[in-house]
């Protein structure tokens, strides 16, 4: 950091009144800060840079929220640094508490939290626009409240910033309640749902421009109701399975959140950083979207997986192979090649760490063991990544689809855990299946398959039937995934 | 600052953001989620004028709260994303 001396109050303009004269050291600083986000995200191009990157953000933050507090006439600080510890506390202990299969759900939170913290300092710009510097010393002040108008386009600003940060709160409050499991995976459905969301929309739209000449409360109370109305309307329709596209959207909601309000403060560092972390999210959605094969607007528009059959009712039951784990074992020791599938299933099960230590008993072997991660597999892009982290999996044996697929032909065994839907070959084969068209792996052309399931009932969550229980070279492992794995471990001893 | 100015910044940023976002390994991907969680918590900073000013209380208590809700996703998001990189490591040989 640079010295702090230049940063001294009384060397600067008084901020407080006149918000936007630039002091060129200010400038800089939040500049400083906006880099060093970029390089912390630069940073996780690869795990070995990682922790740097990491770093840089934090340094960035402390630079932000510095020059801030050196910049600006403080009347609470004492309450300002409470505020923080009480704060920074919490946010501690839950990241050192948290359960890595816990991930997708804690992101959910915190997205919630950025949506929140927008809204409230939208309210504040709203009700001190002073403090912000965004009053229109030209106009009349006859419809503001105070008699304070604020700047047309700071208007349009903060109406924006506070609308999307309503609808990142209450949507991702949807979604933290739907991966936490405190609200069923299936969608809800409501009559003319689009209607009522353009609808919505539209009135969230019109009273931005509105609020432009009338600023009374009522205007702006509405956005933020409507806002937060919307948020909840447009996650609801959305199932389970396109939780990981739902979060990585509320992410880029909240960087473009962020970046309204920093236009409204004329702030470098925020504009930057929404700018990041909103075409971050928008890239995240576009990479579930594309390895689901389905368009963002059909995941938008929800209701995929409300009409999954329940476990295969009137339909005829096709023979399959049931193997113990000592089956398992035995073929695992002989092979040569091991490319392990994990999916949402493995999370659930918290079998990493037996799947771990029965990759370790085969390598010991001398058997090859790779790992294949679909993108969408788990509930958030990466999960499984880190997951197989958390157990120790080193991740130069942790591949992607793209780079493993071709590999499945020279593999003798494809052992899938807690997968489905990435593996059907009906993605590849079946135009009428709700998955068609979507990148699977080639498991077909292994050896021989593994597939563990806790039963024969259940389907992935396209609730479509899947082909390779029922091929030649596959046996099925029917039992609770954690336990079947580490009967594996045993039986390999 | 002109609004223009502030709007390149805001397109370059995003151009940026695009080129920073794809170079990103997928694996890393719940860790980057993670760090741009915490990193748009840099709102903090309307969050501290807020409270900083006194002449409104509202405003004030509106600020201190957001500070709060701000500081959690710093703190929880940095600790979190580092948790997680830790976990990552090559293999032994």
């Amino acid at each position: 950091m640079a010295a702090p001396a230049v940063y001294a109050p009384e060397n600067l303009p008084a901020i407080t009144d006149a918000a936007h004269a630039v002091n060129p050291w200010v400038a800089l600083a939040y500049l400083a800060s906006g880099v060093l986000f970029i390089l912390a995200l630069r940073g996780l191009s690869h795990p070995s840079t990682s922790r740097a990157g990491n770093r840089y953000g934090m340094i960035g933050m402390a630079i932000a929220v510095v020059t801030t507090l050196l910049t600006h006439e403080i009347a609470s600080l004492p309450e300002i640094l409470i505020a923080i510890a009480i704060g920074g506390g919490i946010g501690f202990v839950i990241a050192q508490r948290i359960a890595m299969t816990a991930m997708p759900q804690l992101v959910a939170a915190f997205h919630s939290l950025v949506g929140m913290a927008a809204v409230l300092v939208g309210a504040a710009a709203y009700l001190n626009p002073e403090a912000f510097g965004i009053v229109d010393t030209a106009s009349d002040a006859a419809y503001a409240p105070g008699g304070t108008p604020i700047l047309l386009q700071s208007a349009i600003e903060l109406g924006l910033g506070v609308a999307i940060g309503a609808i990142t709160f209450s949507g991702s409050v949807i979604a933290f309640l739907k991966l936490n499991g405190n609200m069923g995976g299936k969608p809800i459905l409501l009559p003319a749902r689009h209607l009522i969301n353009l609808g919505t929309l539209a009135a969230i739209l019109g009273l931005v421009g509105y609020f432009t000449f009338d600023q009374s409360p009522w205007v702006f109370w509405t956005i933020a109701a409507l806002a937060f109305l919307i948020g909840f309307l447009l996650i609801i329709p959305i199932g389970g399975a396109d939780m990981p596209v739902v979060v990585s959207m509320l992410n880029s909601y909240s960087g473009w959140a962020a970046a309204a309000m920093g236009f409204t403060l004329h702030n470098t560092a925020m504009i930057i950083t929404g700018a990041l972390v909103g075409s971050s999210g928008a890239i995240l959605s576009y990479i579930m979207c594309r390895a689901m094969n389905r368009s963002f607007l059909s995941v938008i528009a929800g209701g995929f997986g409300a009409e999954a059959i329940p476990g295969g009712e009137a339909k005829e039951q096709r023979p399959f192979k049931q193997g113990s784990a000592e089956d398992a074992a035995f073929i695992l020791e002989q092979a040569e090649k091991v490319i392990i599938i994990p999916g949402y299933g493995m999370a659930v099960a918290q079998a990493q760490h037996a799947l771990r230590e029965m990759a370790d008993k085969l390598k010991a072997k001398g058997v090859e063991v790779k790992y294949a991660i679909h993108p969408v597999a788990g509930r958030m892009p990466g999960h499984m990544n880190v997951l197989l982290a958390e157990a120790q999996v080193p991740y130069d044996e942790v591949f992607e689809l793209e780079d493993i697929n071709s590999e499945f032909a020279q593999a003798d065994v494809a052992f899938i855990i807690g997968a489905n839907d990435v593996v059907n070959p009906a993605a590849k084969t079946d135009k009428a299946s709700p998955i068609y068209g979507m990148p699977v792996f080639d498991v077909d052309k292994a050896k021989q398959v593994f597939f563990i399931k806790r039963s024969m009932g259940g389907v992935g969550y396209a609730g479509v039937d899947n082909d390779v229980f029922y091929m030649e070279q596959t046996m099925m492992l029917l039992a609770d995934a954690k336990k079947m794995v580490e009967d594996i471990v045993k039986a390999l001893d | 600052m002109d609004f223009i100015s502030i709007l390149s910044i805001f397109v370059l940023a995003c151009f940026v953001g695009y080129y920073v976002v794809w170079s990103v390994t997928p694996a890393l991907h719940t860790p980057l989620m993670a760090v741009t969680n915490a990193i748009s918590s840099v709102i903090i900073v309307g969050a501290l004028i807020a409270a900083a000013a006194a002449e409104v209380p509202g405003a004030k208590w509106l600020g201190l709260a957001a500070i709060v809700l701000a500081s959690i996703n710093i703190f929880g998001g940095f600790a979190v994303t580092a948790r997680m990189l830790k976990m990552y490591r090559k293999k032994e040989r």
